[in-house]
């Protein structure tokens, strides 16, 4: 029996050993690409086990050094970082798998390079997820940004170096010039950063004052791609489609939504929100970034940049579901999480699929296409249906206990909300099958998709399935989350 | 044996360099005159070690010169104050003149070596005089004997760029007068106390009610080491020295001179005057506190603007003062130590910055400018991961040396003044950024047009490696530097109670 403590290093070292392993296996592509999924299952194993160690009340905690008072450089397992540790380590294991049929199937370029910056990105990620110090959080935040760097500029054009300017410059300078203060000020005025179940900030900051530390913490996180800061997620799709999908649907972007969260229940605590009202503004903020995002989508052709402000607005959910401040919507939030990652990253898969397969990226491109990929737009379509909150699809989970906690929290306005965002959601995705099966086709294309591809697609596509009748462990810790 | 050891540490720490610098002048070999250099640094780090054990048992080690009991005689305090500048001053000394092994022949010349090292342990011995006497006079022939030492330093730039000798001309003018000010407040505050002894100045000054002599005296005073320290707007003669300097110069500069006139700074607002007095509270609030914002802002925005890397590094240093004599200006206890702690971060990460640009600047053959960084990075892969490190410490990330300052400096300015200067230091370190980010972009992502072959050379790049590896050190454990930190400032503070 493997002390609970160890377990983080089992589920946090595997990529980060892919990572250093991989530059020097660039003669052996097989060996190499298997390191991946191989890595993925040895981390979902150990993340498993620590959601069934937090499950029964544990806390593993492990702290490797103290940096000056009440600062130091450690792990905790929260409820919350579980949950995401899991989700990011599971759906590494599909993303390693699919990588390898894209970058092949697409003849990309140095393969190596993006395989270890690959493994360190989701180093970096589960190390957010199992951060046990608000300054632990940031600094592989930090590493998480500059390790998607060299994937988001992959292709080296131009239009790659000017997209990888952007990213960088938003998601980096926000979190120096917002969050590191907004963490710096936590410290100043509690004299520690460990992040505890409840709030932290309750009787030591100024209620007058609390508006404008979220404020900082909410622009600062950069990753969160709230309004007006989320320029950077559209402009990342540059990058190849395993990179959109891994990161800029799950690992990079839950990242951000995770330490939102994380700052909305344990640094501010949901009960000083909701007595204060200093979300009151985010709540503003979310929704009308959850609105304006998906109206954009509908107007973008290209599947990818749809998918991403598709991306945005679900993140909004997230946001909004902390920013309500009250406990059923903070689960909701939590399983948004995990059922958003499952959906959003078959749609990825399917996107990548279509590009590979068809060499098509338009979606008007795809009229009629359907016949010559069906599997391919089934899942599309399944995956859709996960997004909008159907059941019996995962997402449908997370969108009820979302509109729960709206009216729990008294803002009946966020249920119109949701509601609208619901149908233009349905415009927007199911848009695509419905060309691909209904529309008459416009040009003869002969689609080969690798079965490297197919599978992982299909598998993520039951996933969302699965999510819907298996919903309880997660559903469990989001409510170990909120304290019950 | 110890004991004796001990009793003799604090002049001992002074005589070391100061009489090798006599002895290394007449050795002809350039190779014998950098390892009795070298030597002299090693056995000076290793004095000021045993110092810094011995304060922490007995917090205070005084030396009676020629037996001369003070207040008469002359004497040499070492406590738990000096002992920080001491500290930077052995090390940096130590880690600049390995560094300066191959750097020196090349730029001064083969056959001025020993001269070189003649005047280089001379400013060692005077800088580290500097902060070790207790006397207020002697303060001031320390100062002269390490400016002296340091201009005909800077002017040994010239053989490569005859723009060195203004520069050098330029700070031994502008020094000259600095020391001339200091030198008539002492006068004046002797006038009216007849004390030149620095405790005993402090005691006989709680007696005399303000007069006009005494507020001139410390005028005069202030103005004097401010000058020296590079204080916005007395700063105009550090760019030119620090960056027509000799590369190895420029390192012993940026890291130690301004340190050693800061903790001067210190001990004359904080021990020898009272904080309580209305006088330091007014100097403080309405002379050195909106200097210090506005040589943040300045020093940071003639960066942005520098194409000249060293002179970049220099402006950047005028913004760094400008946080010390912040930290300095806010007047508590846990302001005071922030500010001693960033005077030694400082050190490090500045001298981590120069020595990574002029070895770049050694590399290339030329000066080192914005534009003829263009993808250099990649041809010197070890001395650009120690320049990146070190730009993180200045921009005071977290895992460096450079975010324990930020840290302790914002909590220390949140605690006692208004947010609004957190917001103006976080403001300005933000803007620091855009001048690193220029540079590491430069290096990194623009093409390298030239194509040139660059062999990294360990003779330059050990001591930056070290300077790197400490910024990181003191960035994950910086319980030493905030414990010794704290404790200056407690005892600076209790001096004048």
């Amino acid at each position: 029996m493997i002390p609970i403590e160890y377990l983080i290093l089992i589920t946090v070292f595997p990529p980060l050993l892919v990572c250093a392993t991989t530059p020097f296996l660039s003669g052996r592509t097989i060996l190499r690409d298997l390191l991946g999924p191989i890595g993925g299952l040895v981390s979902s194993w150990g993340s498993i086990k620590l959601v069934q160690a937090v499950l029964d009340g544990e806390q593993p905690k492990l702290e490797f050094l103290q940096i000056a008072e009440g600062i130091s450089i450690g792990f905790t397992v929260t409820p919350l970082g579980a949950l995401f540790g899991l989700v990011a380590s599971v759906l590494w294991i599909f993303a390693g798998i699919y990588s390898v049929g894209y970058m092949r199937g697409n003849k990309e370029k140095s393969q190596t390079r993006f395989s270890t910056f690959y493994a360190l990105a989701v180093h970096a990620a589960l190390c957010i997820a199992y951060a046990g110090d608000l300054l632990t959080l940031f600094i592989f935040y930090e590493i998480l940004t500059f390790s998607t760097y060299p994937l988001v500029t992959h292709k080296q054009d131009e239009l790659a170096q000017k997209a990888g300017r952007l990213y960088m410059s938003i998601l980096f300078g926000s979190s120096v010039i917002l969050l590191l203060p907004a963490i710096i000020w936590v410290w100043v005025i509690t004299g520690s950063l460990e992040i505890s179940q409840n709030g932290v900030l309750d009787g030591k900051i100024d209620p007058k004052y609390a508006p404008f530390l979220l404020m900082m913490f909410v622009f600062g996180i950069g990753k969160a791609a709230l309004m007006p800061i989320h320029k950077w997620l559209p402009a990342a799709m540059v990058a190849p489609t395993p990179v959109s999908a891994l990161l800029h649907a799950v690992a990079v972007v839950k990242a951000g939504v995770f330490t939102m969260l994380l700052v909305l229940t344990n640094v501010f605590g949901i009960e000083f929100l909701s007595k204060t009202g200093a979300s009151f503004w985010l709540i503003g903020l979310a929704s009308f970034t959850l609105l304006t995002t998906s109206v954009i989508a509908i107007y973008k052709d290209d599947i990818k940049a749809r998918l991403a402000y598709s991306t945005i607005s679900q993140l909004s959910y997230i946001t909004l579901g902390g920013a309500l401040a009250s406990s059923l919507a903070t689960q909701g939030a939590a399983l948004h999480i995990v059922t958003h990652a499952a959906g959003k990253i078959t749609l990825f898969f399917v996107a990548g699929a279509i590009y590979v397969g068809a060499k098509l990226s338009n979606i008007s491109e795809l009229n009629g296409q359907g016949k010559s990929m069906p599997l391919i737009f089934i899942a599309f379509f399944i995956g859709s249906l996960s997004i909008i909150g159907v059941p019996p699809m995962g997402g449908s989970w997370s969108k009820f206990f979302l509109m729960l906690g709206a009216a729990e929290s008294g803002y009946f306005f966020v249920i119109a909300v949701f509601c609208v965002s619901t149908i233009l959601n349905v415009y927007y995705l199911l848009e695509i099958p419905a060309r691909a099966f209904f529309f008459k086709k416009e040009k003869e294309i002969t689609a080969k998709v690798p079965l490297l591809i197919t599978i992982p697609t299909l598998m993520t596509c039951f996933l969302t399935i699965l999510l819907f009748f298996f919903i309880e462990p997660f559903q469990n810790l989001a409510s170990l989350m909120v304290g019950k | 044996m110890t004991d004796i050891l001990i009793k003799n540490l604090p002049i001992l720490v002074v005589l070391c360099p100061l009489m090798m610098s006599l002895f290394v002048v007449l050795i002809s070999n350039a190779f014998i005159s950098w390892i009795l250099t070298l030597l002299t640094t090693v056995l000076t780090f290793i004095l000021s070690i045993l110092l810094f054990q011995e304060v922490q048992i007995q917090t205070y080690i005084s030396y009676a010169l020629g037996n001369w009991a003070p207040p008469l005689g002359i004497e040499y305090v070492i406590d738990k104050v000096s002992i920080i500048p001491i500290i930077i001053i052995s090390s940096i000394s130590l880690l600049s003149t390995i560094f300066s092994y191959k750097l020196m022949p090349f730029e001064v010349g083969q056959s001025s070596i020993s001269k070189v090292y003649s005047l280089w342990l001379l400013a060692i011995a005077g800088l580290i005089g500097l902060v070790t006497t207790g006397d207020a006079f002697n303060l001031f022939v320390f100062l002269e004997i390490s400016s002296l030492a340091s201009v005909a330093l800077v002017a040994m730039g010239a053989k490569k760029d005859k723009q060195a000798l203004v520069a050098a001309y330029n700070y031994l003018v502008i020094g000259a007068v600095g020391a001339t000010l200091y030198v008539i407040g002492v006068g004046l505050l002797y006038s009216i106390t007849g004390t030149l002894n620095m405790e005993d100045l402090s005691n006989r000054l709680k007696e005399i009610d303000n007069n006009r002599a005494l507020i001139a005296g410390f005028g005069f005073m202030i103005t004097g080491i401010m000058v020296k320290a590079a204080v916005f707007p007395l700063h105009i003669w550090l760019p030119r020295a620090y960056s027509y300097a000799p590369s190895a110069v420029s390192v012993l500069l940026a890291a130690t001179a301004t340190k050693a006139s800061l903790y001067i700074l210190a001990r004359i607002l904080f021990s020898i005057f009272n904080i309580s007095d209305d006088l330091i509270i007014i100097t403080l609030n309405y002379v050195i506190l909106p200097l210090s914002i506005l040589a943040m802002f300045a020093g940071t925005i003639m960066a942005i603007y520098e194409k000249d890397i060293k002179r970049l590094l220099a402006h950047s240093s005028i913004a760094q003062i400008g946080y010390i004599t912040l930290a300095f200006s806010i007047g508590s206890k846990a302001s005071i130590a922030a500010g001693f702690i960033h005077m030694f971060n400082h050190a490090l990460i500045k001298g981590g910055l120069f020595m990574a640009i002029t070895s770049i600047g050694y590399y290339l053959q030329k000066r080192v400018t914005i534009n003829n960084l263009s993808g250099l990075g990649r041809q010197m892969p070890i001395t650009f991961f120690c320049f990146i490190l070190c730009s993180l410490s200045l921009a005071g990330l977290p895992l460096t040396a450079g975010f324990i300052s930020k840290l302790y400096l914002i909590k220390a300015t949140i605690s006692s003044e208004g947010i609004w200067i957190v917001f103006l230091i976080l403001f300005s370190s933000a803007l620091s950024l855009i001048y690193l980010w220029k540079m590491i972009e430069a290096l990194w992502l623009h093409e390298n047009i030239k194509k040139i072959i660059i062999n990294e050379n360990p003779y330059i790049y050990i001591s930056l490696l070290i300077i790197t590896f400490l910024n990181i050190y003191f960035g994950l454990d910086a319980s030493l530097i905030v414990n010794s930190s704290e404790g200056a400032a407690n005892t600076l503070m209790g001096f004048s109670k």
